[in-house]
């Protein structure tokens, strides 16, 4: 009945060609993610610069932590582990994510359950929150720069006419706003996404479920907690997941709307300024590596933990 | 209707004015700016007040925007094209054969897509100067596959998996061979997946900055994220925001207008790659 070739079985002949068909897409992965991923570990573990890739030499966990005693007896730590601006980093990296995602996330089911009721524009609702998702990171980053300007920014004049404040606010060169201006260009740009995936998950709910709760007279409130909530769990999780670690390697936004500021700067931010700009290669290398790791963790972590099947197998 | 049904009613529609004017304004304001030059520039309008092409006339003549877009669409075009077609064989293999290792070979796929860039950035930046590819176009195709291959493979991957057996059954009994199966069977059924997956790629690629940065270091060779991130004045000062906006609003409205047209499809393609967990 088959054309069965060298004897072998269909299963067999089957699963020799899903071989070489992947084997195009593991050699290109390999190329560009695996090896370069082992390279900037191998050079973290080096001294080597920018200006000269070939003449590091290997100096084991230095970037890292070294620990130097000098002749008088004292103790000289050195390396990224007991760098403060690296530490400012993390702590700037994981305020973003977590408070961003937050954010996201309750506005996110706010518009997902605006859209998931009947009314009338809700098409015309729908493209409107996927305007911001168009757009290219840098452009929202510019568009909210110049409205988030310090003297000619519509932001500080609606603000002044509301009365919310009494003065002009510098939202991207003050340390202590930068951090906000960051957040709010962010959650504008990414709730759409967040409460498209929520969508998603609410459209699978059944109906009926609201129909029978609606007959029984209980609260809608109580509704969204006691069902809609546990039954979209399993969608919110997957979603929460691919926006934390979005944010946790967050470097577009922050590096064009809080240039040089130490109030955002993040781990990416910060890895790539001593990569290219200080000619710290190695050291950046190392950071890098850092970031890796902790997303690695925290990955593995929220798997484990959640139980979260991600690769959809389990539902075959 | 009662006063509470009328209430609830307006409250729910208040709601909806707010989601979709805090979604519109700041390209709204973006697109107000951009017509306004001079003086006007620095006067709080909330309505457009003049229409002078001066900014687009700015940005479109000189001669490196134009340069940068024509880069952008080369490199976004050839790193989809070359995704797509690693994609569509691969994701055959991971949708319709079983063999041994298969989930995990997905949830490796799925982890390059989520791994942080910067950790890739100083291999690649050695490899780039390795191959010569340095401030070429170049540079960025290859960097650009280590997001748009898994990414499309994945897609690609939960696609085929929800396509019915029998029709591929049928070709198996005709003693069809997989890549028959896959040129003549699945590739006609696929189109609508291909052109989304495309589509969401091809974003993705336009959008990049991490990369475009790092492996570009003249004017003529950057990407429209980079010339407009890195687009300054003739001082430190004097930023051209009129310019700016204009530039924003170029590369922005043929997006918006493909996303609106493929509206229901890219939500799909989004959800697949997001929660069909």
């Amino acid at each position: 009945m088959t054309t069965n070739s060298g004897g072998l079985s269909l299963a067999q002949q089957r699963q020799r060609a899903a071989f070489w068909f992947l084997a195009p897409m593991l050699a290109a992965l390999f190329f560009v993610a695996a090896w370069p991923l082992l390279r900037t570990i191998y050079f973290s573990l080096t001294d080597t610069l920018l200006s000269d890739l070939y003449g590091g030499e290997f100096i084991g966990f230095d970037n890292y932590l070294s620990l130097r005693v000098l002749e008088s007896g004292r103790w000289i730590w050195r390396g990224t582990l007991v760098d403060p601006a690296w530490w400012n980093a993390v702590w700037n990296t994981v305020r973003f994510a977590f408070v961003s995602v937050l954010f996201e996330t309750i506005l996110g089911l706010i518009v997902a359950l605006v859209l998931n009721a009947e009314f009338k524009g809700r098409g015309f609702v729908r493209a409107a929150i996927l305007i911001p998702w168009a757009i290219p990171t840098i452009v929202s980053a510019k568009m909210w720069a110049w409205m988030l300007n310090d003297q000619f920014g519509i932001i500080n004049d609606i603000l002044l006419n509301l009365g919310l404040i009494d003065q002009k606010i510098a939202w991207t060169a003050s340390v202590d706003t930068a951090m906000y201006a960051v957040l709010m260009v962010d959650i504008w740009k990414t709730t759409p996404f967040m409460a498209l995936l929520i969508l998603a998950g609410l459209q699978m709910v059944p109906r009926d479920i609201y129909e029978a709760a609606k007959l029984d007279g209980v609260n809608p409130v109580k509704v969204f907690f006691k069902i809609t909530l546990p039954l979209i769990r399993p969608a919110l999780a997957v979603a929460i997941i691919f926006r934390m670690l979005d944010a946790l390697r967050i470097f577009d936004l922050v590096y064009v709307l809080t240039p040089n500021s130490a109030a955002t700067k993040t781990m990416s931010v910060i890895s790539r300024e001593n990569m290219i700009d200080f000619d710290k290669f190695a050291y950046g290398a190392a950071q890098s590596t850092l970031l890796f790791a902790i997303i690695a963790v925290f990955v593995s972590l929220y798997i484990w933990l959640g139980k979260v099947d991600l690769s959809g197998e389990g539902q075959k | 209707m009662t006063a509470q049904k009328l209430f609830s009613n307006i409250a729910f529609y208040a709601l909806v004015v707010v989601i979709v004017v805090f979604s519109v304004f700041p390209f709204y304001y973006a697109i107000v700016t951009s017509f306004a030059t001079g003086t006007d520039l620095f006067r709080i309008n909330y309505w457009p007040k003049s229409f002078d092409w001066g900014n687009y006339e700015s940005v479109l003549g000189g001669r490196n925007f134009v340069r940068s877009i024509w880069n952008s669409v080369f490199i976004a075009t050839t790193t989809v094209v070359f995704a797509l077609f690693l994609a569509v064989t691969a994701s055959y293999a991971l949708a319709r054969v079983r063999f041994r290792g298969r989930g995990l070979l997905l949830m490796m796929i799925l982890a390059v897509s989520m791994f942080p860039q910067i950790a890739v950035l100083a291999g690649l930046f050695e490899l780039v100067r390795f191959l010569g590819i340095f401030n070429t176009p170049y540079a960025m195709i290859m960097s650009y596959v280590i997001f748009t291959l898994p990414f499309t493979v994945w897609v690609l991957t939960t696609f085929m998996r929800d396509l019915p057996v029998e029709i591929e059954e049928a070709a198996i009994v005709d003693g069809a061979t997989p890549w028959i199966i896959i040129t003549k069977v699945f590739l006609p059924l696929l189109w609508p997946a291909l052109v989304t997956t495309g589509l969401l790629a091809f974003i993705g690629a336009w959008n990049e900055f991490l990369f475009a940065l790092t492996f570009t270091s003249s004017e003529t060779t950057r990407t429209v994220p980079v010339a407009i991130g890195l687009l300054s004045g003739a001082s430190q000062q004097e930023i051209p925001w009129g310019p700016i906006m204009a530039a924003s609003v170029i590369v922005t409205v043929p997006l918006i207008i493909l996303v609106l047209i493929f509206q229901r499809k890219i939500v799909a393609g989004l959800t697949a790659g997001g929660v069909k967990g």
